[in-house]
């Protein structure tokens, strides 16, 4: 039979798109819990990075299981929200900030004013980590993101249980110049940020990336941290997502609340 | 015994799809940053020119010629999809770094180059060989410029530093051009030159 026959084309194309389909399909279905797996682990790497808890070689899972804590809050009122509510795209394991924002639902429209980070929409919930040892919270780690120079830089920031400190600060997805802006994730960089202080005694937002170095002997020195050289725009676009999340139209009600609970503690 | 050792081996020196035939440049400019993104990708190749040769040439007799450019897309496409598959599930931080570019393996020319040229006219243990042999050829650029790239341009090979950086208080100054794609085509550049002038035979006449 000749190969030009048409019966003869058609079922050999159909032949080879029905064995393609087999063959590209179970392997999606084969791997997709492994993807899924490896997904799940990348983003906990990240939250245990930002927390200075990651240790290479360790499980991660397990020392997130047995330190860090997920949980939704509405970030406007500051509230955690109630479990009962949480639902399918509401969840502190498939939390995922883009698909939230793009949700008519759950996201919402920032103020071209308000809209420092140039972000243009936001979640109107966010997963935050409280990270305990023996109980005691120890730190909090809230996710953040912001424009750069070329892309939408997507991090975690670690704030001590004082609620002033700076624990920690880690980029996971960027794209950045690597080499000037790419910077960003560079551990000696994010190292700087660590002991810093966000806010002023007045609770105020003062955390802030400056050109240049930072003078030690500055009062100021405490809430500066060095510009990256060769990469202004990507400095000032750290600096606007660091400011607009802090502030009130981001993590404020949530931190206010806080600083309140622990106010009541003490006494 | 020999046309099978020719038909894997030329490839590597004598025919290499990216230095003779200057096929598949793009992947080998994008992904050779690093010496490990090198490694998967040239790993991936072998995998999807091997198996496509092989089904291209099982099936050689029964494809019309009108549509054997479309049958060699879809089986490529796919052997595509299945490799990529499964980087994102066992080697996942490169399968970021890789990104795109897995999947632009289907428009990679050496694939097509090859199932037209060879696995089309040719039966299937040759077919197999001229994969891989292909694949090698390919592998073989890829780890010569990943080398340099990441040495050059991190101070680092797999990962490990070579020269300690001076942001890192050492003595080497890493040069970014080798980060950005064109230093890929300044080192792919200079090896056509030396394997030219070492096999003069290679020179196209003017």
């Amino acid at each position: 039979m000749s190969a030009e026959r048409r019966s003869k084309i058609i079922a050999v194309a159909l032949g080879v798109c029905i064995v393609c389909s087999i063959l590209v399909s179970t392997a999606a279905v084969v791997l997709n819990a492994k993807q899924e797996e490896n997904k799940k682990i990348e983003k906990i790497k990240n939250i245990l990075i930002a927390g200075n808890l990651y240790e290479k070689g360790k499980d991660v899972k397990e020392i997130y299981n047995s330190k860090v804590e997920g949980t939704i809050i509405d970030l406007e009122s500051g509230q955690k929200l109630d479990e009962s509510k949480y639902n399918e795209e509401l969840n502190v394991e498939t939390f995922d900030i883009k698909d939230l924002a793009g949700s008519p639902q759950y996201g919402k429209i920032i103020p071209s004013a308000q809209d420092i980070a140039k972000i243009k929409r936001m979640p109107k919930y966010m997963a935050v980590y409280f990270v305990k040892e023996a109980d005691e919270l120890r730190a909090i780690i809230i996710p953040v993101y912001g424009k750069g120079l070329w892309s939408t830089m997507y991090g975690f920031i670690a704030l001590d249980s004082d609620l002033r400190t700076i624990e920690g600060f880690t980029f996971y997805e960027h794209g950045e110049t690597p080499g000037l802006g790419g910077e960003v994730d560079n551990p000696n960089w994010k190292r700087i940020w660590k002991g810093k202080k966000a806010f002023g005694d007045e609770g105020e937002v003062k955390i802030e990336v400056i050109k240049g170095r930072v003078d030690p002997s500055s009062q100021e020195a405490m809430y500066q941290v060095d510009g990256l050289s060769g990469s202004t725009l990507t400095t000032r676009g750290v600096d606007n997502l660091v400011k607009f999340w802090l502030g009130e139209n981001g993590y404020g009600p949530f931190f206010d609340r806080l600083r309140e609970e622990s106010s009541h503690e003490q006494i | 015994m020999s046309k099978y050792k020719n038909i894997l081996l030329d490839p590597i020196f004598n025919d290499n799809p990216i230095a003779r035939q200057i096929l598949g440049i793009c992947s080998a400019l994008a992904v050779t940053s690093k010496l490990e993104t090198s490694i998967v990708m040239a790993l991936a190749v072998i995998f999807v020119l091997t198996f496509s040769n092989l089904a291209v040439s099982l099936i050689r007799n029964h494809i019309s010629s009108s549509t054997r450019i479309l049958i060699e897309m879809t089986i490529i496409a796919s052997l595509v999809i299945i490799a990529d598959q499964i980087i994102k599930a066992y080697a996942f931080d490169i399968s970021k770094q890789l990104s795109v570019y897995v999947g632009l393996i289907i428009t990679n020319c050496i694939l097509m180059g090859r199932a037209e040229a060879f696995a089309l006219k040719n039966p299937p243990t040759l077919s197999i060989l001229d994969g891989l042999g292909n694949g090698f050829g390919y592998t073989f650029i890829l780890l010569f410029v990943g080398f340099f790239r990441e040495l050059f341009g991190s101070g680092k090979l797999l990962g490990y530093t070579i020269f300690t950086l001076n942001t890192e208080g050492g003595w080497y100054n890493p040069n970014g051009l080798f980060l950005l794609s064109p230093s890929a085509f300044i080192i792919i550049g200079l090896f056509i030159w030396f394997v030219r002038t070492w096999k003069p035979e290679q020179v196209e006449e003017e």
